[in-house]
């Protein structure tokens, strides 16, 4: 592959006697796309955390564009300039946005402390990113508690968008929208990907969805990872046990949920 | 169906913003019966939320009702004090998002007993009902986690305490606010099939939201599709997929991706979404509707019974049949 734009080797991250990331390696292109989907605690919010520098690692390096940020950054221009390459969006759309700030303010924040447009120049750009994302004027101008779940979603996906960064980690970013919105974001997602070739570490739970949007995909289960490859072939031709029991619980025409723990309620604990 | 346990008739519901009434719920009904599950899908914001909320009478402050919503025969929309708390007893929300509806001081532990030792139940045994109640919902090591705090436990395991609680409440009647969409897919089918085993076992009726249509085909009896504020359709879980009777039902069919291809392009719903309170004189979805005519912007149709379900469209006689996702994903 041409040269990373995102580099991770052997992460890892341990709470107290928790291991909850055990040595995982990840290289993304510029530009691609990498899915890491799995088991729900297995460590993938926490790579995404520790990719982003929210999360120090325990041990492993990480390098973005070549550069090095497995240590804090030093002084503000470096800070922000990591900020920049790297966005992300989160799981949850509720907390990850001032509740005192309408989306246009958000945005405007972004605008004026990762580009030098003037105010004109990024009132037009709201607006666009606004559209981009199906956010009308009305709903740039509303108190985030005023707006659906999946209405706080595409305002946290335009504010990524707007930093225009090398690099955006999407955490379980489109669980929360309809079918139709989330077609939307996806078919969005896949042209901006197409036009400024910005990469995508893309974490769900959604299978088709990860299919749609993933190049490459990682499998992850208690902090490691157990599979990884094209996604296709990681779908169709599963090779690892949890991959498959993964693939077979997705819904679909004939599917039954199954309980496979013994049930233990009343039992003894 | 035995008499429902809960009966939705003609909900409105209008929210105070800026100085003006708006509307978020115009025209909601439905029923649930005891040990059945109403799956309830559909555009977001268009109200899925603010109905099970009305349902649990956890609206926004300065929120306007009418119409009523009877539980087990009583109007629940008047309950107040003691009344009200018995109410609530017998039914349970898991919200949508669990990170905002936890008090993030307060440790795992305290949160999943207060209900039990209400109750009146021992400290030593409302921890082990915890615990089991932990494990049935596949986090084996409950001990751990009764000590952790909210920030301490990814979405998932969160969104799994949530429903943990709610459960240990014993509720008659659940409303799950898009409860599996922060978990790994087998996990989700663990704590489906717990659910549908309290439903037959005790009787449990289940109002389930969720963007999931293949999902909601396979653990609900019926399933209602929002629009813009009202339900559009209402059906048979096994045939709304593969025999929509409304246009925006059979969108949504269509706009899903699949696990099994990969599509060149997902077939998503052109124009805006539109918001109750803004949604014009006519059908709210005409503007988008690949089958609109001039007489769906003059009037809104009344929801109405149709093939063993019912249906807000105009045309939907005309349309029968024609409505299967891949033609409209091919046009
Ligand atoms: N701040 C923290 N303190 C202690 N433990 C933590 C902390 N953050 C995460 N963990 C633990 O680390 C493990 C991995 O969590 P993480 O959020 O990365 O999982 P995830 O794969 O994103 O799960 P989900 O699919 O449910 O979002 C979990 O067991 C979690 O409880
Ligand atoms: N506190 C509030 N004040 C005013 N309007 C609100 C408030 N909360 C929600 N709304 C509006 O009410 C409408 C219905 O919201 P609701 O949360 O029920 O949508 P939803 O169908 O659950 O959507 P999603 O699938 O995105 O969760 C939305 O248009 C939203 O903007
Ligand atoms: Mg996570
Ligand atoms: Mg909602």
């Amino acid at each position: 592959m041409a040269e990373p734009v995102l580099e991770a080797r052997g992460l890892r991250k341990v709470y107290g006697d928790h291991v909850a990331v055990d040595g995982v390696d990840l290289a993304l292109a510029p530009g691609g796309s990498l899915g890491i989907v799995g088991e729900s605690g297995s460590g993938k919010t926490t790579v995404a955390r520790m990719i982003v520098g929210l999360t120090r690692p325990t041990a492993g390096t990480i390098a973005v564009c070549g550069r090095d940020r497995s240590q804090p950054a030093r002084g503000t221009a470096e800070r922000r300039r990591r900020a920049r390459e790297v966005q992300i969006v989160f799981q949850n759309p509720y907390a990850s946005l001032d509740p005192r700030r309408s989306p246009a303010d958000a945005l405007d924040e972004v605008l004026r402390l990762h580009t030098d447009a003037g105010a004109d120049e990024r009132r037009a750009r709201i607006a666009e990113l606004g559209e981009l994302v199906g956010l009308d004027e009305r709903m740039l101008r509303a108190r985030p508690r005023a707006l659906s779940g999946g209405q706080r979603q595409r305002v946290a996906i335009a504010r990524a968008l707007a930093a225009q960064p090398r690099v955006i980690v999407l955490d379980e970013a489109v669980a929360a929208l309809d079918v139709s919105i989330q077609a939307q974001i996806l078919n969005l997602l896949a042209d901006v990907r197409a036009r400024i070739g910005v990469a995508y570490v893309f974490i769900s739970h959604d299978l088709a969805v990860v299919r749609q949007i993933a190049d490459e995909t990682l499998v992850m289960q208690r902090g490691r990872v157990v599979e990884r490859g094209p996604t296709e072939q990681v779908l169709d031709d599963p090779r690892d046990p949890y991959t498959r029991l993964l693939r077979a619980s997705v819904p679909g025409p004939g599917w039954r949920p199954v309980r496979r723990g013994a049930p233990t309620t009343g039992g003894a604990t | 169906m035995s008499a429902p346990l809960l009966e939705v008739a003609d909900l409105a519901v209008t929210l105070p913003v800026e100085g003006e009434r708006r509307t978020v719920l115009h025209d909601v009904s439905l029923a649930i019966g005891p040990g059945e599950a109403l799956g309830l899908v559909g555009e977001s914001g268009s109200g899925k939320s603010m109905t099970a909320r009305a349902v649990a009478r956890l609206l926004p402050g300065g929120a306007a009702v009418t119409g009523s919503i009877r539980f087990d025969g009583t109007d629940v929309t008047a309950l107040r004090g003691g009344e009200l708390r018995a109410y609530r007893r017998s039914v349970a929300m898991v919200f949508q998002d669990p990170r905002a509806h936890v008090n993030p001081v307060r440790r795992i532990g305290d949160f999943l007993t207060e209900g039990l030792r209400l109750r009146g139940v021992a400290r030593a045994e409302a921890a082990r009902r915890a615990v089991a109640a932990l494990a049935d919902v596949g986090i084996p090591d409950g001990e751990r986690r009764l000590r952790q705090y909210p920030h301490e436990l990814s979405g998932g395991l969160l969104q799994r305490v949530m429903i943990a609680a709610a459960l240990l409440a014993e509720p008659r009647l659940v409303l799950a606010d898009e409860p599996t969409t922060a978990l790994d897919v087998t996990t989700q089918s663990e704590v489906m099939a717990i659910i549908d085993e309290l439903r037959r076992e005790r009787g449990l009726a289940l109002l389930f939201i969720t963007h999931d249509l293949d999902l909601a085909a396979a653990v609900c009896d019926r399933i209602a599709v929002m629009y813009a504020g009202a339900i559009v359709e209402e059906r048979a879980a096994a045939v709304l997929h593969d025999d929509p009777l409304h246009p925006y039902s059979a969108a949504l069919a269509a706009a899903r991706p699949a696990v099994d291809r990969t599509l060149p392009r997902l077939a998503a719903v052109r124009g805006r979404l539109v918001s109750a309170f803004e949604a014009p004189a006519g059908c709210a979805f005409a503007p988008r509707c690949a089958h609109a005519q001039d007489r769906c912007a003059a009037e809104l149709p009344p929801l109405r019974p149709l093939d063993g379900g019912a249906v807000r469209c105009a045309r939907a006689e005309e349309l029968r049949g024609r409505l299967a996702p891949q033609e409209v994903a091919g046009g």
